[in-house]
């Protein structure tokens, strides 16, 4: 009873001092990200829309945009399912089995996110370029790499390599394998018991790997700009067409493009809220 | 395949080939280009390599990329942490918006965010007017541009990483410390803070390093102006564009290296962390 006291004084006298420092806190933060992230993406809509619906619309009536919006989506179709692929082999060879060297290796599939887009591009300049180490053989062969769609494509695969892995490690380590093992003990196939047992589990931390990955691949800037050469319709991806469009004053056109982008980023934010709910509904 | 210096034993199949293609796909992707470029260096001599990393433009590159880098995650210390702890400790209308928004850096190419931010604080733009006129400050095409920038990029980093330490930790102590008499204050100090320094340094290195290398929300708001506005990123860029391939290897080299520094000190800061919070998963 002597402990209960003090308590219940606490209460009756504090809360007004909480209440004004929790809406204090809570105006600091809604007015930190409105200015932050609110106000651009402000930004984005008004801008592109800033001489009505059908400018907006024309702004895509132009064979350069066209171009740069099929190969985003070609690289994003090549990167995406690769990524997706060396994701899922990543998270299965760490998660399920006790190996030396599994911390380097986790460190080394991190090793992108650490590494500035610039010199993401830039790699691949000193490999394919033609003063990098192939370069010669490669214009022998008449192959072009860099300022082609294949560098575009390697560049791209870099930066987006570790999102899928990432997001399937530590679901998967946490979910350990003794229904995998229960599997393959009652006699099912390795391809079954992945097919039936481990991808129903990890299906929407997938989903949200493959939509980050995604994300990405089409946004990705600095590793596409140092190899692409900037070639219009050619070797210009969404994002360069972007700043080529803003650097010309094009505005309008800019802003369209990048209201594009903009709700990918968006749609990504909802799936990624959507697969948090479900999955707090399951453990909650 | 199942030889246990290796490998602990397993029922379970596919090592040999999930393994293997990992590892295959790591290499060609990552290590083989990497390679290239940190061979690439060595065809310099020693006196060349330092020249052009030592160049007086080089040194103000640095200066402007870890400077704008430092003072941005510093600001993303403090308004991440609070950020965190109100979304973390209070329930408000919009709440789950709001959380689902801080990730909004990750998603949003840095193109659009760039483009974005030079609209919003360009003299002209409706922040910046405001600024210029209420202030006289101008933020557009100066290093407070390149500042905004990277707060913008490092957000989610700091409070991602805070999120959790603050949900994990223990908030009898906390109460326990109000019971017996101390201000917020001292429990701030004396019990929060410690509770989520790791957390907080992580995500501190965490927008650091990215902030050191960010190349596309940058370069639109800073106005490019060599020694005044001009990130490191941008330099190798513009080395390249004039064929000096070596110039922008040596670049490319030095500040490789300062990844891997970074990358071993955010593993070191998260083995930290989770020695702090044992048996918290993760």
């Amino acid at each position: 009873m002597a402990g209960a006291a003090p308590r219940f004084e606490k209460r009756s006298h504090v809360p007004a001092g909480v209440r004004a420092a929790r809406a204090g806190l809570i105006f600091v933060t809604i007015a930190f990200l409105s200015l932050l992230l609110l106000a651009p993406l402000g930004a984005v809509i008004a801008q592109a829309f800033a001489e009505g619906w059908r400018v907006y619309l024309e702004s895509f009536d132009n064979s350069d945009t066209l171009a740069a919006i099929k190969l985003t989506l070609l690289t994003a179709a090549i990167v995406v399912p690769l990524n997706t692929l060396f994701g899922i082999a990543a998270a299965w060879a760490i998660a399920k089995f006790e190996f030396r060297g599994k911390s380097l290796l986790i460190t080394l599939i991190d090793l992108p996110f650490a590494i500035s887009p610039v010199i993401a591009g830039l790699v691949f300049v000193m490999l394919f370029g033609s003063h990098g180490w192939w370069g010669e053989w490669l214009q022998d062969n008449d192959i072009q790499i860099i300022f082609a769609v294949p560098g575009i494509v390697m560049a791209t695969a870099f930066v987006t390599f570790p999102y899928v892995a990432r997001e399937l490690i530590p679901l998967m380590q946490q979910q350990g394998s003794e229904e995998e093992e229960a599997a393959i003990t009652l006699g099912a196939g390795p391809w079954m018991t992945f097919l039936r047992v481990t991808l129903p589990k990890i299906r929407w931390g997938l989903l949200y790997g493959v939509i980050l990955c995604n994300a990405r691949a089409m946004g990705e800037f600095g590793a596409v700009s140092v190899v692409s050469g900037h070639i219009r319709g050619l070797t210009t991806t969404m994002p360069l067409q972007v700043e080529i469009l803003y650097n010309e004053y094009a505005f309008v056109p800019a802003f369209a493009v990048a209201s594009v982008l903009a709700l990918l980023a968006i749609v990504t934010l909802v799936i990624k809220t959507f697969v948090e709910w479900r999955a707090d509904r399951r453990t909650g | 395949m199942a030889s246990s210096w290796f490998r602990q034993p397993s029922i379970l199949p596919g090592f040999g080939l999930t393994l293997g293609f990992t590892t295959f796909f790591l290499s060609a992707l990552v290590l083989l280009p990497l390679a290239a470029l940190i061979l690439k260096t060595t065809n310099l001599t020693w006196s060349e390599f330092l020249a052009t990393v030592l160049d007086e433009r080089a040194i103000a590159s640095y200066r402007l990329s870890f400077g704008a880098a430092f003072v941005a995650a510093l600001i993303n210390a403090i308004f991440g942490f609070i950020v965190a702890w109100s979304l973390v400790r209070y329930e408000f209308p919009g709440r789950r918006i709001v959380d689902a928004l801080i990730d909004l850096p990750f998603a949003l190419p840095t193109a659009v965010s760039g483009i974005a931010l030079a609209t919003v604080f360009s003299p002209t733009g409706w922040l910046g007017v405001r600024l210029q006129e209420q202030f006289g400050v101008q933020v557009a095409y100066t290093w407070l541009g390149v500042v905004v920038a990277l707060t913008l990029i490092g957000l989610p980093f700091v409070v991602r990483s805070v999120q959790p330490a603050l949900i994990e930790a223990q908030r009898d102590l906390e109460e326990a410390a109000e019971t017996l008499g101390a201000g917020p204050f001292y429990v701030f100090r004396r019990i929060v803070l410690p509770a989520v320094l790791p957390a907080l340094v992580t995500g501190f290195t965490m927008a650091f390093a990215r902030g050191v290398g960010e190349y596309g929300s940058v370069v639109f708001i800073s106005g490019n102006l060599p020694f005044k506005t001009e990130i490191t990123p941008l330099l190798i860029v513009i080395k390249l564009e004039q064929f000096d391939y070596n110039g922008a290897a040596a670049l490319g080299f030095g500040m490789l290296l300062v990844s891997f520094v970074m990358l071993l000190t955010i593993n070191l800061a998260q083995a930290w962390s989770r020695r702090r919070h044992v048996g918290a998963g993760r």
